[in-house]
């Protein structure tokens, strides 16, 4: 830079040029050329496992081709909303179905009953009735469901024996009965159950096998005060202060399979990763001694969440009819066995649970019973921050800070404040 | 006064970029701070509401944000000192008559400064490990029983804060480094003749010279601890049981996860309010001092 | 004769803490590249492995393999050169310009600009991310290089450095008749040239090891910085630590080689930049 050549601002012209050509080399990538092309993002495991799947829908649907994007399970949530802020949203996702209502309220996926209503392959009736229920919001189906994930009781045989019963529980009245038999055999240091503080879904579980909903006035208002609820959290605090649970979150428990192999708790409410992770970390000694049990209810067998993951489309994508095939491939029965196969996640339809391996599942079978009594959270976009409050207030109502009423009238409180945008957006017709 | 015509020409361009990327954002951020921007004004900007202080009010009901306050209170109590305690021990030692392959030894510890801090958490993170890291094993070489670094809601906070004073007190060592090398030799010389110790020397000469050194370091580093984000988001994700959520950690989390923009925004302005007012503190307690 | 023993004793103290000072700085680093030489597993094991038994560079073929991180190295360096680029002109124009040009509002303006200093970036955070939105450069290089064009902390450094230019040198160009952008470009770009290098240092490291922004703006997977990729891949592999260390290396070994080349330049804008600030 000696001031000959270009004087400076034309240097700067020049590097402006450089940057916008940088700029538009950034942000438009070709696809191959006459193909279509589907985005798909999917999560974790899933996202890694669906690629071998693909091979044969690509076969079958020539001039289709599928994009798979990874996306970590913790930064998922974050990942989709600052691509619909950044209108840059994939074709097709898999989506928690708790996220649903979420993205429903954005405005950003698109309804599929009409596709449902035309296809062969997605059969409503054949799916559990509670996971499928997830998808639907104000009327209209937004996913169709993927992999099936519940909570129920994995249970330690051999200290069941000891205390003197031979089969899991069916009801409350009789998990009370074993939890205090085993803690009486158990002593000090040892417990019944494992019910960690930092996690909401056992009191949810809980909550849900009650007749009344958890939130009133379709989504208005909070109903923690309701009866059913009151029992619930009752259950739930009940089994701390009578010893058969221990005051721990899940981290002060460094390793669970470690801690449920030495005896340190004989029930534990989890959910379907935990038979491979069980079979795998347990100790040979314990082998054949655990088991899995549909959750008991307040009279017989109970309800769970109807949780897992669906596949929507999302309304800016100018390829839903290719999405859709995509999504039906995925829900024929023989690919998700398949599927079961490569991932261990459950099937959402009934189908695939007829044929072995399913069927023959020792551990899978009482998942298979419990999805028939699975039943969906609240569907509004505001539960996952509802739920969690949910579990600060049960925290306190546990440590005896605050009494059950109180906390039922606690979480009703923060329910209507967390809802109070919804309530204004209900009033003004601005939800669909 | 003469006026250069050609002068707009040069600040305009810069000026115009700060102006609309950084104090237009701060203005419509004190803004968005007063209203409900969420993910229903995201989807129809007509769903939005003015809602005057009640992100502000909101806050401060809110036992997660008090809990984010006190995780970074903590960070900044404990990390500030022992940076600076490493920083300033470092340069001392370095700045030493005795001291041997003095550049070589300046890089070293500079080294981890220049760094990038996502993957060397990476490295930190495996050290950590509670079965399989170095520390514990070297701690247990002394006899002291393996410590679940970053699963324990007591330990995540500690590993964090040695993990950050690694990785910056190369720093500020270099500042007061500067600042020992421009203390005019002669007072050694004169202590020396009166017979003073090195901690004598240390006390009444070295720490008195570098005070203003020490206290803009301060300062600077306090104002930078309090934007903890990027070592809990790779080591801990906030956790264990939310005892890493700094304040910053909480903005995200509340911002762009949850899409409160409103409520973050008022989480960035009470960060600002509070580093404000600790570095106004520490001006005025300086005068006070000086005084 | 008291001294002289306190000496014989000082001295191996001395440079023995600094030898212990730097193994804790130097251990980490030198570690990861001996972990990310192992084969997967290996590192797992107790006591924890200080080398790897067979050296192997499959860790760094996996990576540019199947994570195909050759891409994200090119655009770390394609990001870090451009912002750098783009930002030197506007910053070492305007520091400049605050340093010697006379214009309406300039002591002024400097001090608001200068009180701006103590602001937190993460301030204007979510309103720059709606404001990018408006102007769709979400998920988008211009997300990052347009708000990065020009910075306070620059300007700054260019002008207290430009200060030092004697006035007479400008006038005297003046008095020849040449235009304000040929002085520029003849006589204050050339003098300015320690500061421009400190300042192109600075941006670079500063983007290449830049994370929260990157990691809001960019969506598309193909678009991910270094760091940013990292951070995913490590919360997808916890358990690949040999190949998680291989990335390590890879993010943090050109900066290391940057740093080491110009060094000295660095140092200077540390300085410059904190002590008489």
């Amino acid at each position: 830079m000696n001031g000959q050549g270009p004087p400076a601002r034309w240097r700067g012209a020049v590097l402006f040029c450089a940057f916008a050509a940088a700029l538009l080399a950034g942000s438009c990538r070709s696809p191959p050329p006459g193909d279509t092309v589907v985005k798909f993002w999917a999560m974790g495991r899933e996202g890694e496992v669906v690629v071998q799947l693909l091979p044969e829908f690509e076969r079958a649907h020539p001039g289709i081709h599928v994009e798979v994007q990874q996306l970590p399970w913790t930064a998922a949530h974050e990942k989709l909303l600052t691509a619909f802020a950044g209108d840059a949203t994939p074709d097709i996702c898999q989506l928690g179905n708790t996220w649903i209502p979420e993205f429903v309220a954005l405005g950003a996926i698109t309804p599929l009953d009409r596709y449902v209503a035309d296809s062969r392959v997605v059969d409503a009736a054949d799916y559990f009735g509670g996971i499928w229920e997830t998808n639907v919001v104000g009327g209209a189906l937004y996913g169709v469901p993927w992999y099936v994930d519940t909570r129920l009781l994995f249970y330690r045989r051999d200290l069941l024996a000891q205390a003197g019963y031979a089969s899991p529980p069916a009801s409350w009245q009789e998990w009370t009965r074993m939890m205090a038999a085993i803690k009486q055999r158990a002593g000090a240091d040892r417990y019944a159950i494992l019910l960690p503080l930092n996690e909401f879904e056992p009191l949810l579980a809980l909550a849900l096998q009650q007749d009344e909903p958890l939130l009133r006035d379709d989504g208005r208002r909070g109903n923690f005060e309701s009866a059913g609820f009151r029992r619930a959290l009752q259950f739930y605090v009940d089994a701390f202060r009578n010893g058969y649970a221990p005051a721990l979150s899940g981290a002060d428990v460094s390793n669970v399979w470690n801690e449920f192999g030495r005896g340190y708790f004989a029930f534990y409410i989890s959910g379907p990763w935990n038979i491979a992770e069980f079979k795998q970390r347990l100790p040979s000694s314990v082998q054949g001694e655990w088991a899995t049990a549909p959750l008991p209810g307040p009279n017989g067998p109970g309800a769970s969440i109807a949780g897992g993951s669906s596949l929507v489309v999302f309304k800016a994508s100018n390829k839903k009819a290719a999405a859709w095939q995509l999504i039906e491939y995925l829900a024929q029965p023989d690919v998700q066995q398949r599927f079961h196969e490569l991932t261990g996640d459950l099937p959402p339809r009934r189908g695939p649970w007829r044929q072995a391996p399913l069927a023959d599942d020792v551990y899978a079978r009482a998942f298979r019973d419990q999805l028939e009594r699975a039943k969906p959270a609240p569907r509004v976009a505001e539960w996952e921050r509802i739920a969690n409050e949910m579990r600060l207030v049960a925290e306190r109502a546990v440590s005896g800070k605050i009494s059950v009423d109180q906390a039922a009238k606690e979480l009703d409180a923060r329910a209507d404040d967390i809802l109070e945008k919804r309530r204004w957006m209900l009033a003004r017709g601005g939800l669909r | 006064m003469r006026f250069d015509r050609a002068a707009w020409w040069f600040v305009a361009p810069a000026l115009l970029v700060i102006a609309v990327f950084f104090f237009f954002p701060i203005l419509a951020a004190l803004l968005i701070s007063l209203t409900d921007f969420d993910i229903y004004a995201l989807a129809d900007l007509s769903n939005l509401r003015f809602v005057g202080l009640g992100n502000y009010l909101k806050l401060l009901e809110t036992p997660q944000f008090w809990q984010a306050l006190g995780n970074t209170l903590y960070f900044v109590v404990a990390g500030v000192p022992l940076s600076i305690g490493a920083s300033l021990g470092a340069a001392l030692l370095l700045h030493s008559r005795l001291a041997r392959f003095k550049p070589f030894f300046r890089t070293a510890l500079f080294a981890p400064v220049v760094t990038t801090l996502v993957a060397v958490a990476v490295i930190w993170r495996y050290m950590f490990n509670t079965r399989y890291g170095l520390l514990n094993y070297a701690l247990g070489g002394i006899g002291i029983d393996p410590i679940d670094w970053l699963g324990d809601p007591h330990w995540a906070m500690p590993a964090i804060i040695l993990f950050a004073v690694w990785k910056n007190f190369g720093y500020n060592m270099i500042i007061f480094l500067a600042g020992l090398q421009s203390i005019p030799e002669e007072l050694y010389e004169a202590a020396r003749i009166d017979g003073a110790s090195i901690w004598r020397q240390l006390r009444s000469i070295t720490l008195p010279m570098l005070s203003p050194v020490v206290w803009l370091v301060g300062i600077l580093t306090i104002a930078g601890y309090f934007q903890l984000f990027a070592e809990p988001y790779v080591m801990t994700q906030g956790g264990p049981l939310q005892s890493t959520v700094s304040v910053l950690y909480f903005m995200y989390e509340e911002g762009f996860k949850w899409w409160n923009l409103g409520s973050a925004s008022a989480v960035a302005f009470v960060l600002f309010l509070l580093i404000f007012a600790v570095t106004a503190l520490q001006l005025r307690g300086r005068k006070w001092t000086a005084a | 004769m008291d001294r002289r023993i306190a000496r014989g004793v000082q001295a191996p103290l001395v440079n023995g803490l600094l030898l212990a000072a730097a193994a804790f700085t130097l251990f980490p680093l030198l570690w990861m590249v001996s972990v990310s030489l192992m084969s997967p597993g290996e590192a797992s094991s107790y006591p924890p492995p200080l080398v790897p038994q067979r050296a192997t560079l499959g860790n760094y073929r996996e990576l540019f393999g199947r994570a195909g991180i050759g891409r994200y190295l090119v655009n770390s360096v394609f990001l870090a050169v451009t912002v750098t680029a783009v930002s030197l002109v506007f910053n070492v124009a305007a520091g400049y310009a605050f340093a010697k040009l006379r214009f309406a509002g300039r002591d002024r303006i400097f001090k608001l600009l200068l009180g701006a200093l103590v602001i937190p970036a993460q301030v204007a955070m979510v309103p720059l991310f709606l404001l990018l939105k408006q102007l769709g450069l979400v998920n988008s290089y211009g997300g990052i290089i347009v708000p990065a064009m020009a910075g306070i902390f620059g300007i700054f450094l260019v002008r207290q450095y430009a200060l030092s230019i004697p006035d007479e040198l400008l006038e005297a160009a003046r008095i020849d008749g040449a235009s304000e952008f040929r002085i520029f470009g003849s006589i204050v770009v050339p003098a300015l040239k320690p500061i421009i290098v400190t300042l192109a240092v600075f941006t670079l490291l500063g983007t290449w090891n830049d994370f929260m922004w990157p990691l809001i703006v960019l969506t598309d997977k193909d678009l991910y910085t270094l760091p940013v990729a990292l951070a995913s891949l490590s919360r997808e592999h916890v358990q690949d630590n040999e190949l998680m260390m291989a990335g390590s290396v890879l993010t943090t070994l050109p900066v290391l080689l940057m740093f080491l080349a110009l060094q000295r330049y660095y140092m200077q804008g540390l300085l410059a930049g904190s002590v008489k600030g």
